[in-house]
């Protein structure tokens, strides 16, 4: 046994390995992030000579003039309705779908569950012509709804197969119990499923927002009117416009990803979960 | 509702027995299969797997989309798809970015998380700096890095002009796109695969370690008959998603190349959109996405029944 690295830990190689190996992944990750926040507040002449250093003039009028736009807030709006929605209705329908397949006994159920898991197995992109025609013969075209609904179709799979596994932890004894006291399968969905599932139901929700909030596909296919662009759409078009003014275009992603770094700050425990968890069990 | 639970509680205590039997009529068993499933599995069939199946049968027109199809083709689109040396090119690199994937991302995650899964100060700090790419928007990202790369106020030009060279234009070279782009993927998904492999490690049974190392074993012999293959479920889950991410990229290549130039780092799905949609060729671009839609399965199908049939 060798005892010796126990003995003497002031100076030991592997260490220094690992540290140099942290610090230069770090730095991978890092740099063109600090460079595009910093970015932002440099003039384009200064962006050209020193893209990676601290900028000499902080020029603060890139982030003024978009957070003082309109523009900018338009496509957060459209954003967070469309993330909203999608959230509150894959929310609603996956939870009394997993809830149906967790505690339910029918003729089909594993047949049914099956079926709905096919959308783990393709993306959405494989029928996005399809659904375009289907969205537009519905009217929904150029609605948030016409983005919504079908992005709540394909996150239904593993939400309700994530959400499924949490309600068949919760006891059936306890079903069993408040059934003899008469109360309903949809009051103990209610009134005790629902409340015992908090942590899966955020964990499902953050998915659900990250995603729908990032998406670029869908709504590029589904909407015409640069009204109702949500912001992944409309920082498209931003750089479209302003093609080579990349201070202005770095101040505008920055402000773009500062909701989701935010978001990702204060959820992180859910984010992690939902992300890997979704994955594990996939 | 509430009149129903008023009911049936007052008939439970006197009899316990018949409740059981009665309980489908009484327990409201009906309603949720009538009111909970149909919501799930209408919007699932009208945006999910209808959508497939009309794919297939649009791919058998010449059509716009406006009207109804009727110029029948048969399976001359399918032939315009395998003729098209773009498709191939796009086949191509997808398959680059996978074998990069595996190569490169895969190994690099894991290492980063055999380090981070021990505890040290900072370690969770780390551990979501690594994480944070993955939850940028792929546009963000693919935004970021078309700065990265540019020719004139890029990082990599300032490198090179640095070193005296004349700076290059990644993006716009057939040569160097698809090498860029890579780049790019690896810096975005590492963080996710390291995440599994952290989760599984910290799931492990420590004791396994211990009895090794008891037995004399050394540390990179613990590391290489121990632990890797404790983590072998979790190698294989996140061989198959980084394969199926690699089959749906989309998003990240749009800011960076459109897929240009001279389609040289198109993906399946940017070939899809160029050729598709943005020129609603209905059929050219249902007969892509069922050829996409059947590799996916193709390889989901075959992957869970060779790789991961205990799972």
């Amino acid at each position: 046994m060798n005892d010796v690295e126990a003995i003497r830990p002031s100076f030991n190689p592997a260490v220094l390995y690992k540290a140099l190996f942290l610090a230069v992944m770090a730095t991978f990750v890092l740099v063109p992030l600090l460079a595009t926040v910093l970015g932002g507040f440099k003039s384009l002449g200064e962006l050209r000579v020193n893209p990676f250093g601290w900028p000499q003039h902080w020029e603060w009028s890139n982030y003024a003039d978009i957070l003082f736009s309109k523009r900018y807030w338009q496509l957060l709006r459209n954003s967070l309705i469309i993330s909203a929605l999608t959230v509150t209705l894959t929310l609603i329908v996956s939870s009394m779908a997993a809830f149906t397949f967790a505690h339910v006994k029918f003729y089909g159920s594993s047949m049914l569950l099956s079926y709905l898991t096919l959308g783990l197995l393709f993306p959405a992109a494989t029928a996005v012509l399809p659904l375009f025609i289907k969205v537009r013969d519905l009217g929904l075209l150029d609605t948030y709804f016409g983005v919504s609904l079908p992005h709540v179709a394909f996150s239904l799979a593993m939400s309700i197969l994530l959400l499924r596994r949490f309600f068949k932890d919760i006891p059936y004894e306890l079903l069993e119990a408040a059934l003899v006291d008469g109360c309903t399968y949809i009051n103990f969905f209610r009134y005790v499923t629902l409340p015992l599932s908090r942590p899966i139901l955020a964990t499902v929700g953050t998915i659900t927002f990250v995603n729908s909030w990032n998406a670029y596909l869908l709504p590029l296919v589904m909407l015409n009117t640069d009204d109702l662009y949500p912001w992944p759409l409309g920082i498209m078009v931003y750089q479209g416009e302003y093609s080579s003014e990349w201070s202005l275009i770095l101040a505008f992603i920055t402000l773009t990803i500062l909701p989701t770094v935010i978001l990702f700050i204060f959820a992180q425990k859910h984010i992690v979960a939902g992300l890997t968890a979704g994955a594990v069990k996939g | 509702m509430r009149g129903r639970i008023e009911t049936a509680s007052m008939a439970s205590p006197e009899s316990p027995s018949w409740l059981s039997a009665r309980r489908p009529a009484g327990d409201g068993r009906l309603t949720v299969l009538v009111l909970f499933l149909p919501p799930a599995l209408l919007l699932f069939t009208l945006f999910v797997v209808l959508p497939i199946g009309e794919a297939a049968w649009y791919s058998g027109f010449n059509w716009n989309g406006f009207g109804r199809p009727t110029n029948w083709i048969g399976f001359d689109n399918y032939r315009f798809v395998l003729e098209s040396r773009a498709f191939w090119l796009a086949l191509r690199n997808n398959g680059l970015i996978i074998v990069v994937s595996l190569l490169i991302q895969l190994p690099l995650a894991l290492a980063l998380a055999l380090v981070l899964a021990e505890r040290f100060r900072g370690v969770v700090a780390l551990r979501m700096l690594f994480f944070l790419p993955y939850i940028l928007a792929e546009i963000a990202t693919g935004l970021i890095f078309s700065f990265v790369y540019d020719g004139d106020y890029g990082l990599v030009a300032s490198v090179w002009r640095w070193f005296g060279a004349e700076a290059p234009h990644l993006l716009a070279s057939t040569q160097t796109a698809m090498v860029a782009v890579v780049i790019v993927v690896v810096w975005k998904y590492f963080g996710f695969h390291m995440m599994l492999y952290i989760a599984a490690l910290q799931g492990m049974d420590r004791s396994l370690i211990e009895a090794a190392r008891i037995d004399g074993a050394t540390r990179p012999q613990v590391l290489r008959y121990v632990v890797i293959p404790s983590l072998y479920p979790t190698i294989r889950l996140s061989v198959f998603f980084a394969i199926i991410g690699s089959l749906q990229l989309f998003d990240l290549v749009m800011p960076l190349t459109r897929g240009g130039p001279a389609d040289s780092s198109n993906t399946l799905v940017t070939f899809l959109y160029n050729n598709g949609i943005s020129r609603m060729r209905v059929g050219f671009g249902s007969a892509i996405g069922v050829i996409l839609f059947l590799i996916c399965v193709t390889f989901a199908f075959s992957y869970k029944r060779w790789f991961m049939r205990d799972e």
